[in-house]
């Protein structure tokens, strides 16, 4: 037996890991949308917080 | 929208005033009632949206696109909402629910831009009782957390709907789309592919540099089961989409592209399990893998650019109708994509539903021809739901829309197959005829390398059959045609000329006889112009003629209607006769409105010569007739649309024209000079007599463009090679037409024509690269000089080549000639 059993078999193991998180991902729904990340960039200024943002609405 | 083509709008009011754009949503704003801050206002609901933005802090809403609003009209009762504080209700809508706070995922078909999504996303300044709320822009959908003790589930639905977001509520159970679990297949298949290719690459390394010797036939053996295991899942899994379709074509017995695909990939897998079983080498897993691998990457790029294509036609309002709103100020003139459920609506006789609606007053007889086939039409009674896609027979009707535009749903009744031209079967596409015999093509050249490397060196004839299979595979060719039409279509709508489908494009390319009819389409009646000649008219009597003239959508009946004013007393026995006039019963007198030779022929003989008009006067285009009697007649003053000569000009040098006019020829002089002797004019053509004139043309070996109104061309249209449907914000739409065209736009038809020759020629090198592809690789690969592993990375490569000189050399051409004098908006 060689060393390099044990480095394929450790190799395997991490990419199996990353298969299963990537799957998880996946299903958990962070793949449903791709876009609207690449909008919300664009607008990365926080708005001014002002006073009136505190007003009630009529 | 552009100040230009507000301005273009408004043309047909006979003089050019600039419009002023809403400053929230962009329309043309009526008067300038609403102002505030300097800035002017459609409607009282868009200034609201504006001041309760600027109070909260969130005018960066107007920074980040012009106009990015929908207009909001006077808001919906807070009762229309109340059902959503039923528990019931609620437990069915929330995703998440608790003591404190819900979470809820709301529909909003409104959502369409950067802006709206920053909006969106802001919500919590409006109301302290909203939190975090996260927009799926594709889905248009925003997931919004809220304190429903702070603020009400009905109460957050009505503030939505106040800034022009109106959530779209599904209750069914249907209501939840099965579509993500494909787009989360589709993932998976990449991600499972990516890692097989990656982990088998790294296993075969020591094979690539002949490195295996030192380590024994233990290695080799170990790697090539791993290689094989690690294949299993990327074969059956992710290429599962690959033998579906090869499976499916086959069944048909028809060799679709996936034939020789799956083809391929089979014999690599095969081979691999027998190599490796025997002992003989470690097989093609690696390449098998990468294969499919980039097959699929290249089918998500595929997916992306054709998504795009979809975004901008739904979102731009691509179905080209409009229709006549009814409103507590008036009637007003609407894009369909700007109706909102509730809205009440005025059809006149030939006019499309938009949508499902209730029938509020009239006579419905309703045609669904479009929908169903059947011709009868359907009398209603009041209360009655009409559906989408039914056509107006008779007099004006009005209805109260009950569900949202489906332009999706709209646009396919153009494409219905009712509505294929008769030669249509004749012209066949590009694609069909280049890539027919191509599948066997390919085979014989594939099964020809291996049966010549069987007899040389046996070892290189599975590989080399593989190769020709996989470099061979014609993706290329079948996207060129797709995404230049696509485009051309796509750049086109932006410019309001809107194509029936792709394939309109390469006809409209091999068209060379243009057919233009006058009036509503070269010429446009002025408001200045109708004149009554004749005894003055009383105001009843005024009142009927107008009441009569407003049930049709002829440009002339238009134009009268306008300028009579807007009575609308009801009108009885509705009838119109394409190509005469039209008539009914008002207030217990008959009224007859059209040609002159139309409406003399339904008077009694004794009616007597019109009014001694002075002859020296323009004769009366359309006469009216009262309980038989000829009462008078209008002359209506046509004038052609401004660049009309150049147009022709163009047109004449390249095109076989002629004019076919329902009128008498009274303004003959004028168009043998803009026509300057090389068209053949007519005068007096009744519809038939234009069907004729076109099939005659047709039989000449001529491929025919009709240039009409829509309505009362339509046969002529359907006839016709291309139909071309000039409209003027009038919701008469003639499923027989295969272009409908801004009335705006008309000058820029030669241009058109221009740009879809181009495009064809655009296709034609997308062929010739994709040819070209095909020989150098197909030649290399049977020579036995191409792995299968470059041949996958290849392959993909040559169809984005393809899809790229597709989009781009589209684009670029449209840039330069003019059609495309805007700059691109952000892309979605």
């Amino acid at each position: 037996m060689s060393v390099v059993l044990i480095l394929i078999l450790a190799s395997l193991a991490v990419g199996l890991g990353f298969v299963c998180a990537f799957v998880w991902c996946v299903r958990s729904g962070q793949y449903e949308d791709t876009t609207t990340p690449s909008l919300r960039i664009l607008t990365d200024e926080p708005p001014p917080k002002t006073g009136a943002a505190k007003k009630k609405l009529k | 929208m552009s100040q230009e083509v507000l301005e273009l709008q408004n043309v047909h009011a006979g003089t050019i005033h600039a419009v002023v754009p809403c400053f929230h949503c962009g329309e043309p704003c009526p008067d300038h009632a609403f102002v505030a801050d300097g800035r002017s206002f459609c409607c009282f609901g868009c200034q609201t949206v504006f001041s309760l933005l600027r109070d909260n802090g969130l005018d960066r809403f107007y920074q980040l696109q012009s106009a990015p609003g929908t207009r909001v009209r006077a808001a919906a009762p807070a009762a229309k909402w109340k059902f959503l504080d039923d528990p019931v209700v609620q437990a069915r809508l929330y995703d998440f629910a608790d003591a404190t706070q819900a979470r809820v995922t709301l529909h909003l078909p409104a959502i369409h831009c950067v802006a709206c999504v920053w909006l969106l996303e802001n919500l919590f300044q409006l109301h302290p009782g909203i939190g975090k709320t996260r927009v799926n822009f594709p889905r248009r959908e925003a997931a919004i957390t809220f304190a429903p003790a702070k603020i009400k589930f009905s109460e957050l639905a009505a503030l939505l709907a106040s800034i022009g977001y109106e959530p779209q509520l599904t209750l069914g159970e249907t209501g939840k789309a099965p579509a993500p679990l494909l787009r989360q297949q589709a993932w998976l298949q990449i991600g499972l592919a990516a890692f097989g290719f990656g982990n088998i690459m790294l296993l075969s390394l020591p094979f690539y540099f002949g490195l295996d010797s030192s380590n024994g036939p233990w290695f080799r053996a170990l790697a090539g089961w791993l290689n094989l295991a690690m294949a299993l899942p990327v074969v059956t899994y992710s290429a599962s989409d690959f033998w579906r379709a090869a499976w499916l074509g086959l069944r048909q017995r028809t060799l679709t592209l996936e034939v020789p695909i799956a083809l391929g990939l089979a014999a690599l897998y095969l081979t691999s399990i027998f190599q490796v079983a025997a002992h003989r080498g470690p097989g093609y897993c690696d390449s098998l893998t990468g294969l499919i691998f980039f097959l699929l990457c290249g089918r998500l790029f595929q997916k992306k650019t054709y998504d795009r294509m979809t975004f901008d036609r739904d979102y731009k309002g691509f179905f080209p109708l409009s229709v006549t709103r009814k409103t507590p100020a008036g009637e007003e003139s609407v894009a369909i994509s700007r109706l909102r459920t509730g809205d009440r609506l005025v059809l006149r006789h030939g006019e499309l539903l938009p949508a499902d609606a209730r029938l509020v007053a009239g006579a419905a007889c309703v045609d669904y021809s479009f929908v169903t086939g059947e011709a009868e039409p359907v009398a209603c009674a009041p209360g009655t739901r009409l559906y989408a896609g039914g056509r107006q027979v008779g007099g004006a009707i009005e209805v109260e829309t009950v569900k949202p535009v489906a332009q999706s749903y709209l646009a396919s009744l153009w494409n219905n197959e009712a509505f294929r031209k008769p030669r249509d079967h004749d012209l066949e596409s590009l694609t069909n005829r280049y890539s027919r015999g191509f599948t066997k093509l390919v085979g014989g050249a594939a099964l020809g390398a291996a049966v010549f490397w069987l007899f040389r060196d046996p070892a290189k004839s599975l590989p080399a059959f593989t190769s020709v299979l996989i470099v061979a595979c014609p993706c290329a060719l079948a996207l060129a045609a797709p995404l230049t039409h696509g485009t051309v279509q796509r750049l086109l709508a932006r410019r309001k000329i809107f194509l029936r489908n792709a394939l309109v494009v390469e006809r409209l390319a091999v068209v060379d006889a243009i057919v233009l009819d006058k009036t509503g389409t070269l010429t446009t009646p002025d408001a200045r112009g109708v004149q009554f000649q004749g005894p003055e008219l009383s105001a009843a009597e005024r009142d009927w003629v107008s009441s009569l003239a407003r049930h049709s959508t002829h440009p002339n009946s238009l134009h009268i209607a306008r300028a009579l004013g807007a009575a609308a007393l009801p009108v009885a026995g509705f009838q119109e006769t394409p190509g005469g006039g039209i008539a009914g019963q008002i207030a217990g007198h008959t009224l007859c409105l059209g040609s002159p030779a139309w409406v003399r022929s339904r008077c009694q003989p004794a009616g007597g010569p019109p009014a001694q008009a002075p002859e020296a006067a323009a004769a009366p285009s359309v006469l009216v007739a009262v309980n038989g009697r000829v009462r008078g007649g209008f002359a209506l003053e046509n004038s052609p649309r401004p660049e009309v000569e150049q147009l022709i000009a163009r047109l004449g040098a390249r095109y076989e024209l002629a004019l076919l006019s329902g009128d008498n020829g009274r303004e003959a002089a004028r168009f043998e000079k803009i026509f300057g002797g090389r068209a053949v004019l007519k005068f007096d053509q009744s519809p038939a007599d234009k069907l004729r004139f076109i099939r005659d043309l047709q039989q000449r070996g001529h491929t025919v463009m009709m240039v009409g109104d829509g309505l009362n061309d339509a046969g002529a249209l359907r006839q016709a090679d291309v139909g071309v449907a000039v409209v003027e914000a009038v919701g008469a739409f003639s499923p027989a037409s295969d272009v409908i065209l801004d009335a705006a736009e008309l000058t820029r038809l030669a241009r058109v024509l221009e740009f879809s020759r181009r495009a064809t020629r655009i296709v034609r090198a997308g062929f010739l690269i994709s040819a070209i592809y095909n020989l150098i690789g197909v030649g290399v690969a049977a020579a036995g000089l191409l792995q299968p592993m470059v041949c996958a990375i290849l392959m993909p490569l040559s169809s984005a080549s393809v899809v790229f000189f597709a989009c781009g050399a589209t684009t670029w051409t449209a840039r330069r000639m003019e059609l495309l004098d805007r700059p691109l908006p952000a892309a979605p």
